[in-house]
């Protein structure tokens, strides 16, 4: 095998677990829940909108946020559940422009619906706001080149995918993934870079994930091996 | 009793892994668990498989069991109904033998471990011997409509400890105190729960007469009002009109619970006469549980009002399609058509399972996802795992914390 480009700098692995810490929060109708969604803490905000990945490995069909979760099944608004579901989590870089996009969401549809408004919660079906408290650490693992870099992502869990992936961009405030930070400026491979980069995380379980980076890293030294 | 490497073939390497890092943080500290029974009851059972599994990863741990009368255990259990919401007498005289009992555990037991983990109202009142250390208190019951006298008297404890847990948010109450959210959790390995040769699935049901000829549901509970067993009988012969299936009900009830002697009763009356109805009281077999479970097409758990719902979560961790009440901790393990169908009546029970008789390949999907969601949530790995995040966070602050 020719000898792969070692970098300067490691790929550090880290992982990220959460404990669900609860507020004592809980909303009973849309406007306790939009009242709450504004003043609830950041990790609470962060909590409903991305726990659900973590918790879910398999492919997910359902709500990627617990709000439209809960406003479908426990509200019967089916409409608003349905445009909150739609909320494209992607695209924000931040907690704070996650939060103003569901407020937007909710506010615009009591203004469209004003009788959505007194829709309520079955007895114990109350949304009650949780927050994570996130430990992060790390793995005791890193890698100088694609090979170990592949040999070492095999082995982790979906949790260390999480914070490397998703969480990254929260973290950093950037619209980038740390795997392809680290394989464009420590290795200079734009390409491979660019195709992780186009992965959508929200249309796929993490342990897809996983295998899509494995794949084409993977690809990518195949490639380089038979250059 | 097994080895944290025995579970690498159900959870993986990594999540073994993580514990062991978690471990390392907790290096030198002592933990202290405390109940008030060594043996019987979920806290027990609990304990019996985590202790070994946190002193494997290198946590110190000792488990105290606190001492108590016959009278102070009749309080106790006046307690739990009570907290539970059920109509309780609890008198001045109660109060006093607790805080007596109380008082002398309090004497006798050293708690100078570096993190007192006290599990349950029982040994509560341990929490007036802190100093300077750090102190948990678990609460494994659902104290969300609670009996106010009772939970008044708990409140001149609960706010001395550094954080309490709760299995589920809808069990909790406002507290003064971080209050952190971790759900009980089953043993894959364990004879409940370990998988089993058709062989002996094959044999259990031919030993309780159950014939496999056509799709088998079956709840098991004790027979208790709560379970509502007669609104399980009503929900299948609703369900039957349009697929042919069998329904078992197994479970026990204590020999001296006239109530449970009662339900049985009205249970048999309901069902009578109709074989593909079988009622099954049974003596606790945990390998038997485990065969119907597995030679069942449907598992359902109709109850009233649940606590966590661990039938739930062996049915899940069996790729089982579930139709359950959205009550209790169910709501945690059940997405409503993603991982098992949850209802709100005998009618919507019913209509639940004619479209998981009249789809396999949808229910085999919400089993499947059921099976994964247990895998990541409700194992005991998981439930190591998070204990070992609380500790953490006892020496922590904030929500991001670097480890």
């Amino acid at each position: 095998m020719p000898e792969l480009k070692r970098a300067a700098e490691p790929f550090v692995f880290f992982s990220r677990l959460n404990l669900p810490e609860l507020t004592g929060l809980k909303a009973a109708t849309i406007p306790q829940l939009l009242g709450l969604i504004k003043e609830a803490p950041g990790a609470a905000i962060y909590h409903h909108t991305h726990s659900f990945l973590q918790q879910h490995d398999a492919f997910v069909s359902e709500p990627l946020n617990d709000f439209a979760y809960w406003v479908s099944s426990a509200v019967g608004d089916a409409r608003l559940g349905e445009k909150l579901a739609a909320i494209d989590t992607v695209q924000f870089s931040s907690i704070h422009e996650i939060r103003a996009a569901i407020v937007s969401v909710i506010e615009g549809h009591l203004k469209e619906s004003p009788l959505a408004q007194f829709r309520f919660s079955g007895e114990g079906e109350e949304f009650h706001f949780i927050k994570s408290v996130s430990f992060i650490y790390s793995l005791g693992r890193q890698a100088y080149t694609l090979k170990e870099f592949l040999d070492i992502l095999k082995q982790v869990s979906v949790d260390c995918i999480y914070f490397h992936f998703i969480e990254a961009k929260l973290r950093l405030d950037h619209n980038d993934n740390d795997f392809s930070s680290w394989i464009r400026l420590s290795l200079g491979d734009e390409a491979t870079a660019g195709l992780i980069s186009r992965l959508d995380p929200y249309t796929q379980s993490l342990d897809g994930l996983k295998n899509s980076i494995v794949s084409i890293v993977e690809k990518r030294i195949g490639c380089l091996c038979r250059s | 009793m097994s080895k944290l490497k025995d579970y690498i073939p159900v959870v993986g390497q990594a999540a073994v892994d993580d514990l062991n890092i978690l471990a390392e943080r907790l290096r030198g500290k002592k933990i202290q668990h405390v109940n008030s029974t060594a043996v019987g009851g979920g806290v027990a059972e609990i304990l019996n498989r985590m202790v070994p599994l946190l002193k494997e990863v290198g946590v110190d741990t000792r488990w105290d069991v606190i001492k108590g009368g016959e009278q102070f255990f009749e309080v106790t259990k006046k307690f739990h109904n009570a907290l539970h919401g059920r109509p309780e007498e609890v008198t001045a005289a109660d109060f006093e033998i607790f805080r007596e009992t109380g008082r002398k555990n309090a004497q006798e037991m050293d708690t100078g471990a570096d993190i007192v983990f006290v599990h349950d109202p029982q040994p509560i009142m341990l929490v007036e011997k802190k100093s300077g250390n750090k102190w948990l208190w678990r609460c494994h019951i659902d104290v969300s409509n609670p009996s106010r006298r009772v939970w008044d008297f708990l409140m001149d404890f609960i706010p001395r400890y550094d954080s309490a847990v709760f299995s589920a948010p809808s069990f909790s109450m406002r507290l003064p105190i971080r209050q952190f959210l971790i759900s009980p959790s089953i043993d894959p390995l364990s004879d409940k729960n370990r998988e089993l040769p058709d062989e002996t699935v094959k044999q259990v049901m031919d030993k309780y007469g159950i014939p496999r000829d056509k799709p088998v549901i079956t709840q098991i509970s004790r027979f208790d009002r709560l379970k509502d067993p007669v609104g399980v009988i009503e929900a299948f012969r609703l369900a039957r009109k349009h697929a042919d299936c069998r329904l078992v009900l197994a479970g026990g009830t204590a020999s001296d619970d006239p109530e449970g002697m009662s339900v049985l009763s009205e249970v048999r009356e309901k069902a009578q006469g109709d074989p593909d109805i079988h009622i099954l009281l049974m003596k606790q077999n945990d390998l038997e549980i485990n065969a119907l479970q597995r030679g069942s097409t449907v598992i359902m758990q109709k109850s009233l009002k649940e606590g966590f719902g661990l039938t739930v979560t062996e049915a899940l961790w069996k790729g089982k399609p579930v139709v359950a009440s959205g009550v209790g901790g169910i709501p945690l393990q059940i997405k409503h058509r993603y991982s098992g169908l949850l209802c709100h009546s005998i009618d919507g029970a019913a209509f639940a399972l004619k479209q998981l008789l009249g789809n396999p390949a949808y229910a085999a999907g919400l089993g499947e996802n059921g099976r994964r969601h247990v895998r990541n949530n409700f194992l005991l790995t998981t439930h190591l795992r998070n204990y070992l995040l609380l500790f953490v966070s006892l020496y922590t602050s904030g929500d991001m914390i670097r480890i």
